[in-house]
């Protein structure tokens, strides 16, 4: 089980969080300008890598706070955490 | 008792204190500190068992928690009777019952034995490749294997014992109390880390805690008398906890463990109740450091498995921690200096070893020259060729070793034995390394597995690190302790050790017999019955993986996850197939590393503990007044409230007419509620609903339907202008807590701009909705200050009002169809509030409905329930509530969606109504809808979502899904089930007042 450094809380248990997918995935500002493959691409595609990757956690049972994490797949090392709307802090 | 197998002066046991214990019926005497299995052993049994395919007899073959053999079920034919115990581990007590398993009528006469004798023809995959054909006969072959198959008997009635978990925070966790788990938690502690130490067994000091020869000194004392003394010393140390009878199951990522802490295991049975007996340990530890040891491997040659033949390390052990001798007559088979080290113990006690089989040809230490001294023969380059005797092992024979170890040359030696102690060598236990995501290293020159890269902040020291001399022992914990925890302040400061042993061993994984190999019964896992002859065949079948072949084989998947065997079979897929060991990897060890009880893992979460239950304000009413109970998420809801001989079905129709009729009263209470607030509220509901919030006025409800972005309905329920900037939502019961979430979520992340503030009052209020005719006239009495006229309070309204001194909102909502008021109050008076309706309701015959009336009332009007009539692939077009869908608004979630090619089909599966031919005949839930049964294969069409015998319609009405459904209005389909075909015309999903007439309607 991780042990995730929430940005407004500190380090709790995995258990008291939940995952919320792919990171930094916008949601078009004009979603009615888009053809379905641009808007399907939004919707639907999600890159699944072996190595870094950068996700979105929810302190569900704490702060309720959303925030991003830099996690390695391959052996589950969180590199960085940082809040919502700033850049990843690790390539 | 013939023979006297108990010595004296023993350090574990206390003779003092006589404990009997019944073992297949029979009853023997131990002593305080004894394990079943050295109690066993000091009453001459060594015969415990029979193994699991071949139905061989068995023994104790292990002093720990490796064992393969002597398992058994403990307690039979009560609450607390447990299968699969190693009889190693089990510490005797007073009242204690064990019998063998896997044998029948008993262990002596096992009518499974024939097994053995048709050996020849049960290979590995016998089972698969038997009872392939026919393959529709699998189902008649499987009732027979499965009655075959599995040891122990679980038990049937409730765990009678009582279990828990804990949390435990630490600098550093040091697992395994042997002796360098010791010196570890000596440095740790004084260097103010906060330590804790476990060990499995109930005693400190592993293995080194019985070397006591004269052959072993650290500075110049006793080895173990050294040991006692660190002991001793830590024992003081205040940051050092010390947990024994904890055995580690599991080690995850980010240093998180678990562990099973045995409490009452070891007390008298009448010294149990009211104890916990076991608890979980969830460790969250800063550093972690594993000194888990080695296990001693055995060697694999023809009948490996009779009772009596144990690892030398447990023969050595039996004798130096509990005074017992697994034999008159002892013979040792090894291909290191270990056994001499057993040798040495037993001559001592005066215990004849009559000879010692080494696979080397030169042995040059101290110690073999003292066994030698001691009048023990010695076969150097000789290799045991086979074993004899049933029940018992009573001789071996001999042959010398080829010059490259692949074939026996010379003449046969027979050898006469009670007991074979064998080892070949030692495997460091990296069990939880790797368990916790470490990487292993081959080392080549004593064909070991080592860790070599951590996963996280953890060491392995000790043999289990492949630091397997006492000399490396020592200086390498020293050495990498101090660099892992950061400490300079450390009493150690050199060793002087003198050891009788050298290190040289030839590792021969399956050693040469005279007999051909397919003649020949060498065990490599000993509870599975496999052998070296199935490791091979699966390999000439095309296994080359190792957990391929250990699938096939079943090599290492019994109880013991084949801690002894493993490496020999990894041993012998690499000379088979001409690899280098480690090519095909290991197989994978998971947790438990030894078995964990149910009980433990659930702990206090059983009974009505085993999930949170919420109840509503009003509960202790419904219960009290004989209401039935559905569980919807966690919330208990009042289903149905049967009158005296009512059953279901009869409750339901008289409460759906009572509704319309008279008046109904429900508890809406779990209903989710969330509190919208802020100058930005009206917007983020534009955003999040399909429909347009910012023309709705203040004191006015509207229904909402809430899509994914993907277009697909997700939730829906009305909403509440309080103020300007003030909303209430109502949510579905299950949804509530997701759809905050989602809430939550878009703000944070995706119009961080809006000013919007979100709290869930699901539990500060309770809902009380009135419906039906009457409900008016019930609620103007209950709160006489309210002008409830039409006019003034119009349907989809709401007002602040009181009941007596007490704050409460109405709202004039409808999801019946009838005229409706949903009456909320701060929860702790909900239940009296409910009781003031159903007092001024008498007259006008109030009844109290539940979920199940309320489906059925929703269902004649038509309203959806998300979750029944949709799934996640219902789009509100599809839901036939294009009128739900704003035009005009730019965006809202999922709008994009709604027009994306897929969703604009015409053949979606579309809600519809379904009217069977026969009006008094209902739908099954689920049923499939189709429109031609003779065409083959059957198109299906879609389903019925929900379906109800409507009192008020007077006949049986449905919802349901049909592909391309809106188009089909009167057309006749079919519910094919399992006896008949019936025939539904397709209709309008609104059954009843099409009009909304009923929502004003003056009686």
């Amino acid at each position: 089980m991780f042990l995730i450094n929430c940005p407004f809380c500190g380090e709790r248990e995995q258990s008291e969080f939940k995952a919320g997918g792919e990171a930094h995935i916008e949601r078009p500002k004009q979603p009615t300008e888009l053809s379905d493959d641009e808007w399907a691409e939004f919707l639907f595609m999600r890159k699944n890598i072996k190595g870094v990757q950068f996700e979105r956690w929810n302190h569900a049972h704490g702060c309720r706070k959303w925030f991003n994490i830099a996690r390695d797949t391959s052996n589950d090392q969180i590199k960085a955490v940082y809040k919502m709307g700033e850049k990843p802090p690790v390539k | 008792m013939s023979k006297n197998l108990r010595y004296k002066s023993s350090k574990l046991v206390d003779e003092t204190y006589r404990i009997s214990f019944k073992f297949n019926n029979k009853i023997y005497y131990g002593y305080k500190g004894d394990t079943l299995a050295s109690a066993l052993l000091a009453n001459d049994v060594h015969l415990v068992g029979r193994s699991f395919k071949y139905h061989r007899p068995r023994g104790i073959m292990t002093a720990g928690s490796e064992e393969p053999n002597a398992i058994i079920q403990l307690h039979d034919n009560t609450s607390r009777t447990e299968p699969n115990v190693r009889a190693t581990e089990i510490e005797i007590y007073e009242g204690l019952v064990a019998s063998s398993q896997n044998c029948w009528p008993s262990v002596n006469f096992d009518i499974g034995g024939i097994n053995n004798i048709l050996s020849p023809i049960l290979p590995a995959g016998f089972y698969y490749k038997t009872f392939m054909w026919p393959k529709s006969f699998w189902e008649k072959y499987e009732y027979f294997i499965r009655k075959s198959a599995g040891l122990g008997k679980s038990p049937k009635e409730a765990d009678p014992d009582l279990y828990e978990h804990k949390y435990i925070h630490c600098d550093v966790l040091i697992i395994g109390a042997g002796i360098s788990g010791i010196m570890a938690a000596k440095m740790a502690a004084k260097n103010g880390l906060k330590t804790l130490l476990v060990d499995e067994k109930s005693f400190l000091g592993g293995s080194t805690i019985y070397d006591n020869s004269e052959f072993s000194k650290i500075n110049n004392q006793i080895t173990s008398s050294w040991l006692e003394k660190e002991i001793n010393e830590i024992s003081k140390l205040e940051n050092l906890e010390i947990k024994t009878r904890t055995s580690v199951a599991a080690f995850h990522g980010y240093n998180f463990l678990l562990a099973r802490e045995n409490l009452t295991d070891h007390l008298p049975i009448n010294q149990r109740d009211n104890k916990i007996r076991h608890r979980l340990l969830k460790i969250r530890a800063k550093k972690v450091i594993t000194a888990t040891g080695a296990i001693e491997r055995p060697l694999i040659f023809d009948n490996n498995d009779r009772p009596g033949i144990l690892l030398s390390s447990a023969v050595k052990k039996y004798i130096d921690l509990y005074g017992v001798a697994c034999g008159e007559n002892n013979i040792l088979f090894t291909n290191n200096d270990t056994a001499y080290e057993t040798a040495m113990s037993l001559v001592q006690k005066g215990i004849k070893v009559n000879a010692i089989i080494d696979n080397r040809e030169v042995i040059d230490s101290k110690l073999s020259y003292e066994v030698e001294k001691n009048n023990v023969r010695i076969f150097k380059g000789h290799t045991v060729v086979d074993t004899y005797g049933y029940k018992r092992i009573n001789g071996l024979s001999i042959m010398e070793l080829s010059k490259d170890g692949q074939k026996v040359i010379g003449k046969k030696i027979r050898l006469s034995c009670d007991s074979l102690g064998v080892s070949g060598g030692w495997t460091p236990a990296v069990h939880l390394f790797t368990q916790s995501g470490g990487k292993l290293k081959f080392r080549e020159d004593d064909q070991v597995f080592i860790p070599n890269k951590y996963p996280s902040d953890q060491l392995s020291i000790g043999s289990c690190n492949g630091d397997l001399s006492l000399e490396e022992i020592t200086t390498n914990t020293v050495l990498s302790v101090k660099k892992f925890l950061n400490i300079n302040n450390i009493d150690y400061k050199s060793f002087e050790i003198i050891t009788g042993i050298h290190k040289s061993k030839r590792n021969i994984w399956l050693l040469p017999s005279d007999k051909i190999l397919g003649k020949t019964k060498s065990f490599v896992d000993y509870q599975n019955d496999a052998t070296a002859k199935d490791i091979k065949l699966a390999l000439r079948e095309g296994f080359r993986s190792i957990e391929h072949v250990k699938r096939y084989t079943t090599t290492g998947m019994g109880t013991d996850q084949g801690k002894l065997g493993n490496m020999h079979a990894l041993g012998i897929i690499s000379e088979t197939a001409g690899t280098k060991m480690g090519e095909h990897g290991t197989t994978t060890f998971r947790p438990p590393y030894t078995p964990l009880t149910f009980g433990t893992i659930v702990g206090r979460n059983v009974g009505e503990f085993f999930d949170i239950i919420r109840r509503t304000p009003i509960h202790d009413w419904h219960v009290a007044n004989n209401a039935k109970f559905e569980n919807v998420g966690q919330w208990k809801r009042a289903w149905y409230y049967p009158k005296e001989n009512e059953n279901m079905h009869q409750a339901v129709q008289r409460e759906s007419k009572a509704a319309r009729e008279c008046a109904g009263i429900l508890d809406a209470s779990t209903l989710g509620k969330i509190d919208i607030q802020g100058t930005d509220a009206s917007e983020f509901l534009n955003r999040i609903y399909t429909n347009a919030w910012s023309k709705l006025d203040i004191g006015k409800c509207r229904y909402g339907l809430m899509l994914n972005e993907d277009g697909m309905v997700y939730d829906d329920g009305v909403t509440t202008r309080l103020d300007e900037n003030h909303y209430i939502m109502t949510t579905t019961t299950g949804g509530a807590a997701n759809v905050l979430g989602k809430l939550e979520d878009y703000l944070q992340t995706e119009w961080p701009e809006l000013d919007v503030y979100l709290s869930s009052v699901t539990d500060h209020f309770a809902t009380i909705s009135v419906c039906g005719p009457h409900s008016k006239k019930i609620v103007s009495k209950v709160i006489p200050d309210l002008d409830f006229s039409d006019e003034k309070f119009p349907h989809m309204s709401f007002k602040n009002t009181k009941i007596g001194q007490i704050k409460c909102k109405v709202m004039r909502i409808s999801f019946t169809g009838e005229q409706s008021y949903e009456i909320n109050i701060q929860s702790n008076y909900g239940k009296s509030v409910w009781e003031k309706c159903m007092e001024e309701g008498k007259d006008f015959n109030i009844t109290p409905y539940g979920t199940e009336t309320m489906h059925l009332l929703r269902a004649e009007k038509g309203f959806i329930i998300v979750g029944q009539d949709t799934d996640a692939t219902m789009t509100p077009i599809d839901l036939q509530m294009d009128w739900i869908v704003s035009k005009k608004k730019y965006d809202f979630i999922g709008k994009r969606s709604l027009y994306r090619s897929d969703t604009i089909k015409d053949d979606r599966k579309q809600l519809v109504g379904l009217l069977t031919e026969n009006p008094k005949e209902v739908l099954e839930e689920g049923a499939q809808i189709v429109a031609d049964v003779k065409k083959s294969p059957i198109e299906m069409l879609g389903h019925v979502t929900s379906s109800y015998y409507s009192p008020n319609l007077n006949k049986s009405i449905a919802l349901g899904v049909v592909k391309g459904g809106k188009k089909m209005l009167g057309q006749k389909l079919i519910i094919p089930m399992e006896n008949k075909n019936i025939n539904v015309t397709v209709a309008d999903p609104v059954f009843l007042d099409k009009e909304g007439k009923r929502l004003n309607a003056k009686l």
